[in-house]
């Protein structure tokens, strides 16, 4: 239980975290408002004058701005399906015995340290490349005709790349899970007839709830703002078949340098995160209890 | 206690780097009086630069230099940011001829009129000099220039009994390409840049629309997508490219096709005059003596399809450092750099198209192969009547307004859609017309 | 012990597990590769596997372009700085948070939280504007508040699941025995959680260390980290792919060794204390 005295501590020891935040979040966010109702140009500097709501209007009523909404959704929904199914399996997988299990922990790990305009690039020049790529070899070694990834499938080529770097997170933290997970537990279920596939469903799914669920969590808030996978790769393109929230603000920012409508996107893009956390919280929270 | 253990020693482990990384900056060397910051692009004549500073600070011992190399869009919004912003963290800019005009407007450049008596103004191209000069007053010294032209393989012409005229025109072009083209060796007739982008794909494109007769706007300034001769750029751009072109080309650049060309999968390019220097170095390219150049083509209106562009050194205005600032811009950008180049790493690899005398210079002509044709080019192209019908903007890949950008980035995606298939070429130009008239009616225009 | 494997058993899942391994890591040994190649041979087809002529020409060239070890030592400084004044906040806040939690305390880390759904480029000309008011712009200092702060909520956030898996059992017989609350912080609490706040550290370091906006947008030169090296090797006019994996290869090498060193905290630090 909590004293009266332990109570005064707490507010006193978490104020520099929420002062600090507070500050980091408030100053930004007003001037951000502002500069969200004027006409502001970079490049038009001293034009500025107030214009109201006109560039949210403008923002939201941008064609481009559906396809950007639905983009992200897809995006950050297939990575996460993506790195929290074959998360589980290679998790399973390293799970079982293993020789040199620690050498092939360090290479599933390594992508995490990529820095993601330097996979991206990889990814795009070295391996999809449709003529020159390594999978375009394999395919045509195979009388195959190479996947050409940023025309036919572009979305799934940057869903593939984004995939790869969080896979090792969602490996690592079900690996952990898995391995803490009581080995007697699994045997007594053996023990009991229980098979291979209701021991699975049945005693290790329910275990990696909770690790799950911090997989999915951190990973949305990273991924509603993949960006630089995208600016590498295909631009946005073709058409908008890549453009996603947060690279049709950074085109208004920095190809156009309207602050006016970035900062309006931005915001925008806040209350979206925010209506996306608030659904999260309501069907996962309930594993964040202690 | 194991965790307890490992985990002190991640925590030593870190003290260590961070207690060596502290004893290293401590002993930073003492500068100079006046230091440089200089902002500039990726490329490998700037990057010769870079390396050759030395010979600079060797002349103005009180004057020491600071690179940041980016690459080109990188650099552009780190650039514009700063100077709009008049944050001043650079005292010399590399910027491009579409922005020159742009910020010489906002008055955020210092006018270059203190180059000193050996700068010679008048030796520089006419084409090149007006596009970075403002009411007669040069704003940026131009440092590299380009434009875009064909180049061919020789031996492939030769195979199919073709013959490359200098001028060649487009119908020219397409049946050669598809004559040339042979998918099960890998051999695609024509590389065009694909890539969305206002400086990739838009570049090309804009200057082809051109040689069609299209614009991008009227006199009015009203949008023309949705003109007769636009669909014929694009229509003809996407057939010749399903039919002769490499796969994936929506997201070939400029690289991506040097690439190409250089393992030998192009029988044609038409792109920066720039990529001669690259396709002809036999370190770098397995076709390098099989390489021939002509102008880029026509369709007998009276334009070709070629751009121009040049990159300059400028200084942002608010500078403390002008004159030290413009010591060093005279110095890249004087005929003494082009014969420091030459006596270092040889003719052919100094920065081409700014000055008429390189072109008159007997060791660079025999040097450079494609001297002739980029000389050519670049005199063909003119910013102030960039297509056949008349324009209210300047430029000729684009329209040097500051909405461009913007504009030619949208566009640049629908059309790339359009080469991939996503979107007819009718679905396209009407997107990029609705899209384009948007915006300009947002900002304003006409003014 | 648990029951032995049979040996067959184990050898389908080694070999499984190395075959998993290695398609996972191939993209990196294969940049690693490239950064041996000739440009000419980076981008030939069939690729060559291992058998090319092997040069450390790029190597050169790139340490011959650009000061690495200037960007290193930024890269550090700032990773590490950031990381440690985030951890000097965050350590009291979060022990707040798990010992005297308040009925808001579930409130506030959400809304933490939340401070990080902002994407950075909505929010650029507000912070260059302010940057450039109070001189912060290509300074380490500038850097280090804005990553410390950008990684606040989720060095709050690990460090609350960890400290909240600590028995409270244990405090209650500590404060039993008469220690007052600073005693209990520094000889009790802390021990227990030294692993905890390893772990965090080190995966802040990580995310501080890949960080490529912020530092990109607010330095230059003399507080420029490896993300504006790389950035001066990506898509330049030319073939420069052997020497851009050649600079990739040195901007993820000590991160790399870093994290390959401390992998096992890290497994902590990443499972947000979900697993006992």
């Amino acid at each position: 239980m909590a004293t009266e005295q332990t109570r005064g501590l707490g507010r006193i020891l978490i104020a520099p975290a929420v002062i600090a935040l507070f500050v980091w979040m408030i100053v930004p966010l007003v001037m951000t408002i502002y500069f969200s109702t004027l006409d502001y140009n970079l490049l038009n500097p001293g034009s500025e004058s107030f214009v109201g709501l006109e560039n949210y209007f403008y923002f939201l009523t941008d064609p481009a701005f559906l396809a950007s909404l639905q983009n992200t959704l897809v995006l950050v929904g297939s990575v996460l399906a993506i790195t929290v199914v074959v998360g589980t399996l290679v998790a399973l997988l390293l799970d079982q015995a293993v020789i040199g299990r620690s050498i092939v922990r360090l290479m599933v790990i390594a992508p995490f340290f990529v820095m993601p305009t330097v996979s991206a690039l990889v990814w795009k020049n070295l391996l999809m490349h449709p003529v020159s790529g390594l999978f375009a070899w394999i395919a045509t070694s195979l009388g195959l005709r190479p996947i050409d990834w940023f025309a036919e499938a572009p979305l799934l080529a940057i869903i593939l790349i984004v995939a790869w770097q969080w896979l090792p997170f969602a490996t690592l933290i079900l690996l952990t899970a898995l391995q803490s997970l009581d080995e007697e537990q699994k045997e007594a279920a053996e023990m009991d007839g229980a098979r291979a596939f209701s021991t699975f469903f049945h005693i290790t799914l329910q275990h990696l709830a909770r690790p799950i669920t911090v997989v999915i969590l951190i990973e949305t808030i990273f991924l509603q703002t993949v960006f630089a996978e995208i600016y590498v790769t295909t631009g946005g393109g073709p058409g908008l078949q890549t453009t996603n929230i947060a690279f049709l603000i950074y085109s208004q920012a920095l190809i156009q340098f309207d602050v006016g409508t970035a900062s309006a996107g931005g915001l925008v893009a806040v209350v979206l995160a925010n209506i996306v956390a608030f659904f999260l919280v309501r069907i996962v929270g309930r594993n964040l209890e202690a | 206690m194991k965790h307890l253990v490992r985990a002190l020693r991640g925590v030593a482990f870190l003290g260590v780097v961070f207690s060596g990384a502290a004893s290293l900056m401590a002993a930073s060397p003492s500068l100079a009086e006046t230091t440089l910051t200089i902002a500039t692009v990726n490329n490998a004549d700037m990057i010769r630069m870079q390396g050759l500073t030395d010979d600079f600070t060797a002349k103005n011992p009180d004057i020491s230099v600071k690179w940041v190399t980016l690459e080109e869009n990188v650099l552009r919004q780190r650039v514009t940011t700063d100077i709009a912003t008049k944050g001043g963290q650079f005292d010399v800019l590399t910027i491009g001829t579409y922005e020159v005009p742009i910020w010489a407007k906002q008055n955020w450049l210092v006018p270059l009129d203190n180059l000193g008596p050996d700068y010679d103004v008048s030796d520089l191209l006419p084409k090149i000099r007006d596009a970075v000069s403002v009411g007669g007053k040069l704003y940026a010294a131009p440092f590299y220039g380009e434009s875009s032209m064909m180049m061919y393989r020789t031996d492939l012409f030769q195979k199919a009994g073709l013959t490359m005229p200098e001028q060649p025109t487009w119908d020219f072009v397409i049946d050669a390409a598809k004559k040339l083209t042979d998918k099960s060796s890998e051999v695609y007739g024509i590389c065009l840049r694909g890539k969305a982008g206002w400086g990739e794909n838009m570049a090309f494109l804009t200057a082809m629309a051109n040689s069609y007769g299209a614009r991008w706007f009227d006199e009015k300034w009203v949008p023309q997508f949705n003109s007769p001769e636009w669909k014929k750029t694009l229509t003809t751009y996407v057939d010749l490219m399903k039919q002769a072109g490499p796969p994936g080309a929506s997201s070939n650049g400029f690289n991506e096709n040097l690439a190409l060309f250089n393992a030998g999968k192009c029988a044609m390019w038409i792109d920066a005059t720039v990529a001669a220097s690259f396709v002809t170095n036999p370190k770098d390219s397995r076709v390098a003596d099989k390489v021939g150049f002509a102008l880029a083509p026509n369709t007998g209106l009276g334009k070709n399809a070629n751009w121009l562009w040049a990159w300059n050194l400028a200084i942002p205005a608010g500078s403390k450092k002008v004159d030290a600032a413009e010591k060093f811009i005279a110095w890249a950008t004087g005929k003494s750099y082009t014969e420091l180049v030459a006596a270092k790493e040889g003719w052919a690899n100094v920065p081409p198209g700014t000055r008429t005398s390189l072109y008159q210079n007997p060791e660079y002509l025999k040097a450079a192969p494609f001297a002739k044709l980029t000389l050519a080019s670049i005199d063909s192209a003119d910013p102030n009547h960039p297509t056949v019908k008349p324009v209210p903007y300047v430029g000729v890949q684009y329209a040097a307004i500051p909405e461009f950008q913007g504009l030619g980035t949208t566009v640049g995606q629908d059309f790339s859609a359009a080469l991939s298939g996503a979107m007819t070429v009718d679905a396209a130009l009407a997107a990029a017309q609705s899209s384009t008239e948007r915006e300009m009616k947002r900002a304003g225009y006409p003014k | 012990m648990a029951r032995q494997p049979s040996p067959a058993r184990v050898l389908t899942t080694t070999v499984a597990a190395w075959i998993v391994g290695f398609l996972i890591f191939f993209p990196i040994l294969w940049m690693v590769l490239t950064s041996f190649k000739t440009e000419l041979e980076a981008f030939s087809t069939p690729p060559s596997f291992l058998f090319f002529h092997w040069t450390t020409e790029n190597y050169a060239a790139v340490q011959g372009r650009s000061d690495y070890v200037h960007h290193a030592i930024n890269s550090i400084v700032i990773a590490g700085g950031s990381t440690l004044i985030a951890m000097l906040i965050a350590i009291p806040a979060a022990w707040s948070m798990a010992f005297a939690p308040s009925p808001r305390t579930r409130d506030i880390l959400l809304w933490m939280l939340s401070t990080k759904m902002m994407p950075p480029v909505g929010v650029l000309v507000p912070i260059y504007l302010i940057y450039r008011n109070f001189g912060l712009l290509d300074s380490r200092v500038g850097l280090v508040a804005v990553l410390c702060l950008g990684n606040l909520p989720i060095v709050v956030w690990m460090l609350f699941t960890y400290f909240k898996e600590i028995p409270k059992d244990i405090l209650e017989a500590a404060r039993m025995d008469g220690a007052t609350i600073g005693k209990e912080l520094v000889y009790v609490l802390t021990p227990m959680a030294v692993p905890g706040i390893a772990s965090t550290l080190l995966l802040n370091f990580i995310l501080a260390w890949n960080e490529a906006f912020w530092t990109l947008n607010l330095s230059t030169s003399q507080a420029a980290p490896l993300t504006v090296f790389i950035a001066s090797y990506s898509s330049p006019e030319g073939l420069f792919w052997a020497k851009l994996s050649a600079a990739s290869t040195l901007a993820i090498a000590p991160i790399l060794v870093l994290g390959w060193f401390s992998q096992r905290q890290l497994v902590r630090g990443l499972t947000f204390g979900a697993v006992k």
